[in-house]
Parts: structure tokens; sequence; C-alpha cells
């Protein structure tokens, strides 16, 4: 394109990419030419086959059809072993690091050179000091933070000096001052003339990082462009293919009848080994009202949720409350009689069973609130016809109650799974990761459920990482740090920032950061 | 050449039902070669083993006698193994269920009460249901491993039996056997068609049969036993207790156990004898695997498996085998059925080299 026609070849280019899966085409005749030192963006929705493309571009997958050029040269990518020898590096969004060892092992454990593995500590400081990456190579994993860790994954990319580094969703464990600075790094990294392939459908992020966008949609390239050109919410078009439908936004209310949940000093210590203690929790949520409960990754949202399921029992009666009731020490099921529905953060295997029907799946989180059990057998047919009208109000693309759940796409699990819990016109709803890794489609309709449940006069608990959803849709945000709840406050009286410097430990009003995000 | 398994992504529902055809096949070409090699001809020891058995008028009712205890064992047990509950030691509830009614029917001996039978039954159920509870308090007390437990349990059930047959409750004119006296008339169950040895625990069999598949498949215990088994966090996030399944399945697989054992000694065997069991309880293991943990699949494996015992006699007696070839016939299959089962999950492949490994 532009490069070939000055007559330098692009770093990579790939044209005509195919990759068929039984019964998806993922990646349709894909053109994309990456120059050195751009930070191009990937931009689409779940599915639109972006993954594929990297995988194919890491080695990880084989493509059907399609040529690669490096450089200019055709190339075959058989293995990620050959994809690094080219000088193709890549952060995936899950970490694949051992908790139990310090930053030097984990990174050691790639390489294979014993010469390379000698000198690995002070190779190890000196990349990341050059790239404002502070790490400690003696410190053990399971002391850092998820920010920390996803340093120790690009040190070890660049330990290899890559011509192009691939990161899959970098941010989404990050707070806010954490992408700021991965920010500068990738800058850095590009004016020494590295290429960066940044995935995201994080519209913002892509508009102040990127200099070229490549958006897929269904397995095709439908454009290409210059995002700092372009608006947030033309690229989002652009992205889902029709017009955005932004949930309509809630007129501020007086919060109604008083609290639905209240939860008086639930102290918890965690039974798993790097689990985290809650503290002193106390909050309460009114009907009408959506609190928004924010945070990075891994401070105790996990052990809150189990906390307030009943999964976990609380020590004392009177640590949670659901429309007045003492429910503390009483377990899910008593607590949905009492009025509280619940939708995991983990769809499978948690919120559902992935090799059961829809109608079992619908039978599971139901039967209590709407009675299908009578003298101890399952009205299966009830349970099939509730499926269906959880399918039919959330717009569920399947075939039916009779489908598994393991069937279903991601986003629409999702749908079924809130519906599920939202049409059992429940007095409090803890929704966990409302709308983690569905696509933006889904993601508007399950934001409008919530405000429609909260209006009808629910209390809504959302306990969720993505910073931009709370403030959309919540009318209070807590944030929960180390197993410690910040006070909850309106969210038109924070800023972004103030949010940002809690989810970091630090508190607004000295702007005082906890020793451990800033080593020496 | 080159063969690797890949990865179906999910479960193949057809080899979920052809697995065990093609263990069968492949069980009978290695028992073949095993005849062979005896010396003796494959093609006739097939027949003798297999077909035999069931050729004459007495050999057919026998087959569902033998299948009688099995089935009733196994159904118990697939709806614990439905939830992860590996109750192994169904033979050691067996033997107990054995000594409880055994004892109730010693006691009442000669009173000519037709209470008798009933009591031996519910004294039958609550020993197996009691030597199952041991296991279950120790797993949900003390997280003990119920595989362990139930098992040991077991030696501990046939030391216990032949304490008994050897010491109190030895015939007194038995000229010194370790087995017990015959029970009378009302402690011994009665035979369901004249002429054969049909009794009342093959009845029972057949309606635990139909009980177990309701249990399964409408109700709301056996929707928990799978969703636990399938989907542990999705059974505590629906409420469902772990420690009441746990005991659920334990005491239901120990009560259909302590049952069958009941119905051996008061039908078939007629007394107690250190010898009650050719290994159902063991056996029962192969025969809840083979029938897919469902209560009519139990059915036709019990069916099975009986043949096999069968088959084992027909071989001593005409072809001069040892016993232990029965044995060997339910370890061949219980083998390549485990083998075969991993075809439900993985497709194999024949080709030159595998493509690029996966991500690292």
């Amino acid at each position: 394109m532009v490069a070939a026609a000055a007559g330098t070849a692009a770093l990579l280019q790939l044209t005509g990419i195919v990759k068929q899966f039984p019964g998806c085409l993922a990646n349709d005749r894909v053109d994309l030419a990456i120059q050195a030192g751009e930070v191009h963006a990937l931009l689409g929705e779940n599915g639109a086959g972006k993954s594929t493309l990297v995988k194919i571009i890491y080695g990880v997958l084989r493509p059907d059809q399609g040529e690669i050029r490096w450089r200019g040269e055709p190339v075959h990518i058989a293995s990620p072993a050959f994809a690094r020898r080219l000088g193709i590096g890549m952060v995936f969004q899950h970490f694949s690091l051992f908790e139990a060892l310090t930053v030097a092992e984990n990174i050691a454990l790639g390489i294979n050179d014993p010469a390379e593995r000698r000198d690995l500590k002070k190779r190890i400081v000196e990349v990341s000091q050059s790239y404002g990456l502070p790490l400690d190579p003696d410190r053990a994993v399971h002391d850092l933070s998820v920010g920390e860790r996803q340093r120790i994954e690009i040190v070890r990319c660049l330990l290899q000096n890559p011509q192009l580094l691939i990161m899959d969703e970098p941010t989404s464990v990050l707070t806010p001052q954490e992408v700021e600075r991965l920010f500068e790094t990738l800058r850095r990294l590009s004016q020494e003339g590295r290429a960066i392939l940044y995935i995201s459908h994080k519209l913002e992020e892509i508009r102040a990082l990127c200099e070229r966008a490549t958006i897929m949609r269904l397995g095709r390239v439908v454009a290409e462009c210059d995002p700092r050109q372009e608006t947030a919410r033309h690229l989002a078009e652009l992205m889902i293919g029709n017009e955005l439908r932004a949930p309509a936004h809630r007129a501020a209310k007086a919060a109604g009848k008083g609290a639905r949940l209240t939860v008086r000093g639930l102290s918890l210590r965690s039974d798993q080994q790097f689990g985290t203690d809650l503290k002193d929790i106390s909050f309460s949520v009114a009907g009408g009202e959506i609190l928004g409960i924010g945070g990075v990754a891994g401070n105790g949202q996990t052990e809150l949720t189990a906390a307030l399921s009943g999964e976990t029992l609380a020590e004392r009666a009177d640590s949670i409350q659901i429309d007045g009731k003492l429910v503390g020490l009483l377990g899910p099921g008593a607590r949905r009689v009492s009025g509280a529905t619940f939708v995991p953060e983990e769809r499978n295997g948690h919120g559902a069973v992935p090799a059961m029907t829809l109608a079992e799946n619908a039978f599971l989180g139901a039967f209590r609130r709407l009675r299908l059990v009578h003298t101890g057998l399952i009205a299966a047919g009830q349970a099939a016809a509730f499926a269906g009208k959880v399918i039919q109000s959330f717009d569920v693309r399947t075939t039916g109650p009779a489908a598994e759940a393991r069937s279903l796409s991601g986003g629409n699990l999702q749908k079924f799974i809130v519906g599920r819990e939202i049409l059992q016109a429940p007095g409090v709803l803890v929704i966990s990761q409302p709308t983690w890794g569905v696509d933006a489609g889904a993601a508007a309709a399950i934001y409008q459920a919530l405000l429609d449940l909260a209006d009808a006069g629910t209390a809504v608990l959302i306990i969720s990482q993505d910073l931009d959803e709370i403030f959309s849709i919540c009318d209070r945000i807590a944030v929960i740090y180390q197993g410690r709840l910040s006070e909850a406050r309106p969210v038109r009286s924070v800023t972004v920032e103030e949010i940002g410097l809690l989810m970091g430990g630090a508190h607004p009003e000295t702007g005082r950061e906890p020793s451990h995000a800033h080593p020496a | 050449m080159h063969i690797r398994l890949e990865p179906r992504g999910r479960r193949s529902t057809a080899w979920a039902y052809g697995s065990p055809l093609l263990a069968l096949v492949l069980t009978l070409g290695t028992a073949g070669v095993i005849f062979a090699l005896l010396g003796k001809d494959p093609f006739l020891s097939l027949y003798t083993f297999f077909v035999s058995p069931l050729a004459s008028a007495t050999g057919r009712p026998e087959l569902l006698v033998k299948a009688a205890p099995l089935v009733l064992i196994a159904v118990g047990l697939s709806l614990g193994f439905r939830a992860n509950v590996w109750n192994i030691g169904a033979e050691g509830q067996y033997t107990v269920g054995a000594i409880c009614g055994g004892g109730v029917g010693l006691a009442l001996y000669g009173d000519g009460n037709p209470l008798t039978l009933p009591a031996m039954i519910v004294a039958g159920l609550l020993g197996g249901m009691a030597w199952a509870a041991i296991p279950a308090f120790l797993r949900t007390r003390f997280n003990a491993n119920e595989i362990l437990t139930s098992l040991m349990l077991t030696y501990v059930a046939q030391q216990l039996l032949i304490y008994l047959v050897t010491g109190p409750w030895r015939d007194p004119e038995g000229y010194g056997f370790p087995q017990s006296r015959l029970f009378d008339e009302y402690s011994t169950s009665p035979v369901l068609i004249p002429g054969t040895r049909l009794h009342l625990g093959v009845l029972v069999s057949l309606i635990v049969v139909g009980l177990g598949w309701l249990v399964l498949a409408k109700s709301l215990i056996g929707f928990q036993l799978k969703v636990v088994g399938q989907a542990p966090r999705a059974a505590r996030y629906a409420g469902f207790s772990e420690r009441r399944l746990v005991w659920f399945s334990l005491l239901l697989g120990g009560a259909l156990a302590g049952l069958a054992g009941l119905f051996e000694v008061a039908g078939p065997v007629g007394q107690l004898t250190p010898s009650i069991s050719p290994g159902y309880g063991f056996t029962a293991i192969i025969v809840a695997f083979l029938g897919r943990l469902h209560p009519v699949g139990v059915l036709f494996g019990g069916l099975l498996l009986a043949l096999t015992y069968l088959g084992g006699e027909k071989a001593q007696i005409d072809l001069g085998m040892p016993n232990a070839v029965t044995g060997i016939f339910q370890g061949i299959l219980l083998f390549y059925l485990l083998a075969c089962d991993l075809l439900i999950l993985y497709r194999v492949r024949v080709g030159q080299r595998a493509p690029a490994a996966k991500a690292a």
C-alpha cells in the first residue's frame, strides 16, 4: 500500500488470509500491513476474527490460504518459536506466570541458552529501567500487582529484541494510571522503530495511542483508518456495523424505598492461598438504585461476590440483610427465596453448566423462586417455557431451550444468564462483570435491562473492572482495594482520576500512593 | 506414519454409545487369542463362554439371577459416580447387608413369623447403609478420600462375616463347616416362576432400574447429583449442598448393595457362608461404567457381566478352564472400555507430521 508504493516493503504484510473452522469462517481474505515503528490497532468485537489472525501471525495457527511476508520475504510461520526468531513477540491477555517463583525465575523458564541465563538479572534490570517498566527480579510473583505482572510479560518479550510486539487487550486489568504508564512505554518502543500491533475494543485508548487502525467484523477487514482522525462513535459504528444504541440515561432519582441490600461490618478470611480477606465491608443499596463496585481484579471481588450470594457464609447473621431479613448465615437457596438473584463473573461452570441444556440451566438458577419442583420432581415443561421466555425477551441467539449452554457464544450465554436472573423479578440483583467478553450489541442490551430493572424498584449491585461501564450506568460508585471498600459516592461527583487513585490504593484527598506501586 | 490424538472440543454422543460396543468386540477378539494360546479352539471356546449359557432353558433365567445383584448395586453406584462420589466399597456394603439381613433370619429361625422376610429386607438395607455411612462421615467430616475408606472397609466386612460363620453363627448341625444353618421357608425369598431360581430380588432390581431412571432424569436430587459432578461451582451457586449429596450418594449406594446382599443369601445361596459373593460389588463398578452411568444402560451392562459369570462356569465344566477366566474377561472388558472412552473426547488422526504445536 503506501509503503509498497514508496518502494520499501512493510515489516509484516498479510495478503488474503483465510482460516476456516468447522462451522465458522474466522478469517475471510484478510489483508493487513504493518510498517516498522507504527502502533497499529486491530479493532473488532468479540468473534470478529482478531484472535485467529493474531494466532496466525504468532505461528499458533496456520492459515488455509493467503501469504505472509516479513520484510518483503514470503515466510511460513510454523510455530511460536519460529515467530520469535523472526522478531515477533506477543504479550497475552492472560499471563502465564508461576506465582511461587520470582520474576527472574519466571523469565528464565523461557530461555534455553545457559550463557543468556547467567546475566539475566542484570539484563532484566537494564531493559526494565530503559523502558520505564520498574521490576525487581527477586520479587516473588504472587506479591505483585496485575500491572507489575504484565510488565514481566513485556520484559520477557523485550529481552528477545522483537521488531513487532503484539499486545492482546493489555489494559483490561490495569488502573488508569497504569494504562498511562504502559502507553509511555509503548510510545518509546515505537520511537525506536519497533512496530506494535495493539488489539483492543477500547476506542478511546486506540485514539490516544495508535496511528493506524484495521477494523474487523465477522472475519473480514471492513475499514482501515487513522483513528486519531475519527470520532470514537464512528469507530464503534464501523466495528459494530449498525447505529450504536447508547443506554437510555437515567435521570437522577432520589433513592427510593430505602435500603433493600445492606452489608454491615462484613469481614471474612479467605480460604484460598492467594485469596484476599474481606475487611469490615459496609454499604447499602436502595430500591431503584444501581451501585457499582470498581477495583482491579484480585482485590476481593471474588470473595465479596461469594459472600453476597451465600456460597461463602458470613460469620454473623446481621452482616448481610436482604429486604430487612438477616441472611448472613443462610445459603444461596434461602437468599434467593428472600428476594436476591445473582449473576456470577464466570459463565461456564459457575453461572451455567456447559453440557446441560438451556432449559436445565434455567431451572438451575430459577427453580426456587419460580417453584419449579413439585414433590421432588422437576417441572420440566415449566422450566423449558421459562427458558423460552428468557431466550425471547433477551434476544438470545440459539436454536431453543433444548440447546446445550456450551453451544452458545459468550455474549449470548451471558444474555441468557442475566435474563434468567432478571426475569425472576428479584428485589436485589448482584451482578459481577456484566459484560465481560460480551460484544457491544449484547452489552447495550444488558445495560438497558439493568436500568429497566432498577427503574422497577430493584436494588442493583454491579461489581466490575470496567470503569466506563460503572460511570455510564451506576448511580453511586465504591472501590474495593485489598479487601476494603471505599465509601460509596455519587458517580456525578467523582472523577475517573479519583477512582483510579482509589483503585491503586491511594486516598484521593492526600494523593499518597502505596509504596509498591512505585518501586525505586 | 504418525498417529496422534486430536481433541474433539466436545463430547461425541455417537462414541459415548459406540465405545462399549467397540470395547466388547475388542474383548471378544482378545479372549479368542487367549483361548488359542491356552491351546483351545477359540471359536468353540467363545461359543461355550458366551452362547451356550443362553442356549438352555435353565440358563436364561439364571442370567437374570446373576444380573440382579449386579444391577441393584450398579444403579446405586451410577447415581453416586455422577456426583463424583467414588464408592468402591459396594462389596463390603453387600456383605454387611447380607450379615444384618441374614442375622435377622437366623434370630427368627423356626418362629414361623410371616414378617421375617420383610424384616430381613429392612435389616439388609439398613446394614448396607450403615456400612456406607462410615466413609460418608469420614469424607464430610475429615475430607478423607472415600475411595480408600470404602475399599478398606470391604475387607473389614469380609473378616466380620468369616468370624460370624466360624464362630457364633455356625450351623450347630453343620459338622463344623464355616457356614450358618439354612434359612427356613419364612426367611427365604419366594421363587417367582416355579422351576427357576428367579427370586424376589430379580423383580426388585427391575423396579430399582425404573426408580433410578426417575430419580436421575426427573427429580431434583438427580439434577443436583449431575450438576455437582459436572460443575461443582455451579452447584454451590445454586445452593446445592455437596455434603448432603455425598451422604445421599453413599447411603443410597450402600442401601442398594445391602439389599443385593440380603437377596442373594435369602435366595440362591440360602445361608451365610464366607463365599456369598463372586465379587458382585466390584463387578458392579464395571457394570455402572459399561451402562454409561444410566440405570437403563446398567440393566444391559448387568446382563452382559452376568453372562461372563455363567460363561466362566461353563468354561470350567466343559473346557476345564480355571475359574480365573471370568475375572480376566471382566478386567479386559473394563480395560478396553476405559481406552475406548478416549474416543468420546478425542479423535485419532493418522498422517505424516503434526502441524505446529499449540502456543507454548
